[in-house]
């Protein structure tokens, strides 16, 4: 005979619609408890009093090209205010014939920026693209070779102001901060004092200050009838100014460095230089990108505060279109096109940054 | 016995003499580590210093490439005296290998650049050869096929192997060894000792600092035992383990041996 088997019932019983899609997933997230149930509620309240008269203002009734009289007749955005002014904020003074060649800058700065943005290209070739874009900006602006029409420094202004204030200030305070953070560990007394002072000093002014001193009290130290432009002493306060914060995050990352790998290099005969560079500095920077990269997107929006000592960044150009009677009173949507231009710069930094992370990272 | 005594008079001769360690002391603040060492080592000669923590053991072989510096007494290696002039230093340095109780390896640096690494930089050879004579190290401590891995990727026993053909890699003349199997699991300490032996076949001069006393009874041909700073017993391996002569060293024995 042939006892039959009992095999457990497959039970096959479905979770309730209640805990499994977007019924579920509203349910487990938005409305699970009074407290907020209540928050929901309120949270959609407001999105439906802000989002249609918020489009509207921007989309519908918004004035894209145009005068301001065209714009004060309508009752949306005036983004004519950003259409018919755009060369003169991106550029401002610079002669208007010539803004091909600011344009041109910028553009080769995004271009070597997003390209460098892969690891695999990082190397000998990427270096030298950089190198020629460099150049190529240093004759493009100032101009008086290769036939171009010399062009002022005092007439840069707008986005190839910024872009070369954050460009030259990022990449020259980075090293500066490495070798001071090494010279505030040095064994040298002199080498480590000069860094500490330098550092607490220039910590504990503002950066404004420095730009006043830069503007205003550095040419009283010089003999009569010389005289620096002034971008480039703006531009010298900035470099010193960043320097000094990157010095401290690096020394962050060099005290975290164990002890034995310095022992290690030191016993295979390494000198100091060679120590530093192949062994501690690869691993201590790594470890601190992520400050790092908030102090240079800090330091890239604080090149706006140019303006104070009189110098035409975006910022300026910005309020110069504004203060022109046509154009009085559309300031929102000019500021909102400009925190779009900074935005889009310091996310591109921050993606870059975890992009390199992500490379280094094992 | 005769031979080792013969090692031992042969030391004295300058030129078979790769250390010479005369009258050292050593502080670490008002901490007297080292109490007047005096130290002669054979080129080919293998030693094993054992004894308690804290007896400066460590220390004393930190001494000889200047890890550690020294306040009074004499250093010579390889005929060149320890001062403070870092190229004598560095010179020490590339002749002198040094294996780390914690391995330290470079973590941002494949195996094979590890290896590489010194030789291309201190002794200036050329990549392609440098990778050449990694190649034939890593062979010999039985891990060439992780040449391309990273140090964390390896079991400790693996990248102490790594550490030592790191060493090799340099031609050193003398391979200091600092408690190289004490942060190891237990399963792992033989394929490191394994390798050491190998090394001390082929007539490599080592000092060792070890709690293995099999290695030691094996491989050595002194041990020494310190103890507060000083070194209290110098004898041949088998003496060592069979009369100790010091009350310090039979309880020292006794702890160790079970």
């Amino acid at each position: 005979m042939d006892t039959p088997v009992h095999q457990p019932a497959q039970i096959e019983v479905k979770p309730p619609v209640t805990s499994v899609g977007v019924l579920g997933w509203v349910r487990q997230n938005l409305f699970n408890g009074p407290l907020n149930t209540v928050l929901t509620i309120l949270v959609l309240f407001a999105l439906v009093k802000i989002i249609p008269p918020l489009v509207g203002w921007a989309l519908v009734h918004s004035v894209w090209t145009g005068t301001g009289d065209d714009c004060r007749a309508a009752d949306g955005a005036c983004w004519a205010v950003v259409t018919s002014n755009v060369r003169f904020i991106l550029f401002g003074f610079y002669p208007y014939d010539q803004q091909w060649r600011p344009l041109s800058c910028a553009v080769l700065i995004v271009v070597l920026f997003l390209y460098s943005s892969k690891p695999s290209r990082w190397g000998r070739g990427l270096a030298v693209a950089w190198g020629v874009g460099l150049v190529t900006m240093g004759v493009l602006m100032p101009g008086g070779v290769l036939g171009l029409e010399p062009v002022d420094p005092g007439l840069w202004s707008g986005i190839s102001l910024t872009l070369l204030l954050s460009l030259f200030g990022l990449t020259a305070a980075y090293p500066l901060g490495v070798l001071l953070a090494l010279g505030r560990q040095s064994k040298l007394p002199a080498i480590k004092v000069i860094s500490v002072l330098y550092i607490e000093l220039i910590r504990g002014v503002p950066l404004i200050s420095m730009l006043f001193m830069a503007s205003v009290m550095f040419p009283l130290f010089l003999p009569e009838g010389i005289t620096v432009n002034k971008i480039l002493r703006a531009q010298a306060a900035i470099i010193l100014f960043t320097a000094a914060y990157i010095a401290e995050v690096v020394r962050g990352g060099l005290q975290a460095i164990p002890r034995g790998q310095f022992e290690a290099a030191e016993s295979l005969g390494l000198d100091y230089y060679q120590k530093m560079r192949l062994i501690v500095l690869p691993q201590a920077l790594k470890i601190v990108i992520p400050p790092t990269v908030s102090i240079l997107i800090s330091a890239f929006k604080d090149t706006s505060l140019v303006v104070i000592i009189g110098l035409f960044d975006l910022l300026k150009t910005t309020q110069v279109t504004l203060s022109n009677p046509e154009w009085m009173g559309f300031s929102p949507e000019a500021f909102l096109f400009i925190a779009v231009l900074y935005f889009l710069g310091c996310f591109s930094m921050s993606n870059f940054s975890r992009r390199i992370e992500k490379a280094l990272a094992r | 016995m005769s031979d080792s005594d013969n090692i031992q008079s042969e030391a004295r001769d300058s030129t078979r003499t790769i250390i010479h360690i005369a009258g050292l002391h050593k502080w670490f603040g008002d901490f007297h580590v080292l109490k007047d060492i005096n130290l002669d080592v054979a080129r080919g000669e293998r030693i094993v210093i054992c004894g308690p923590s804290g007896s400066g053991k460590s220390t004393l072989i930190r001494c000889i490439n200047r890890l550690e510096e020294h306040q009074r007494g004499k250093i010579v290696v390889d005929n060149i005296e320890l001062t403070n002039d870092i190229k004598h230093i560095e010179k020490i340095r590339a002749e002198v290998g040094m294996v780390f109780q914690h391995f330290n390896l470079f973590p941002h640096l494949s195996i094979l650049e590890n290896l590489t690494l010194g030789p291309i930089w201190v002794r200036k050879v050329p990549r392609a050869e440098a990778e050449q004579t990694a190649m034939y190290f890593l062979e010999k401590v039985h891990i060439a096929d992780q040449a391309r891995k990273y140090p964390g990727q390896l079991s400790g026993g693996q990248q102490q192997r790594v550490a030592i053909a790191r060493s090799l890699c340099m031609k050193p003349k003398v391979m200091l060894f600092d408690e190289p199997t004490s942060a190891l699991d237990p399963e792992m300490v033989k394929e490191v000792l394994d390798v050491m032996i190998e090394l001390a076949e082929e007539g490599m001069t080592m000092l060792v600092v070890s709690h293995e006393m099999g290695f030691a009874r094996s491989v050595a041909h002194r041990v020494l035992f310190m103890d507060f700073g000083q070194i209290v017993e110098e004898n041949t391996p088998e003496e060592f383990f069979s009369q100790p002569r010091h009350e310090r060293t039979k309880l020292f024995l006794s702890q160790i041996l079970h």
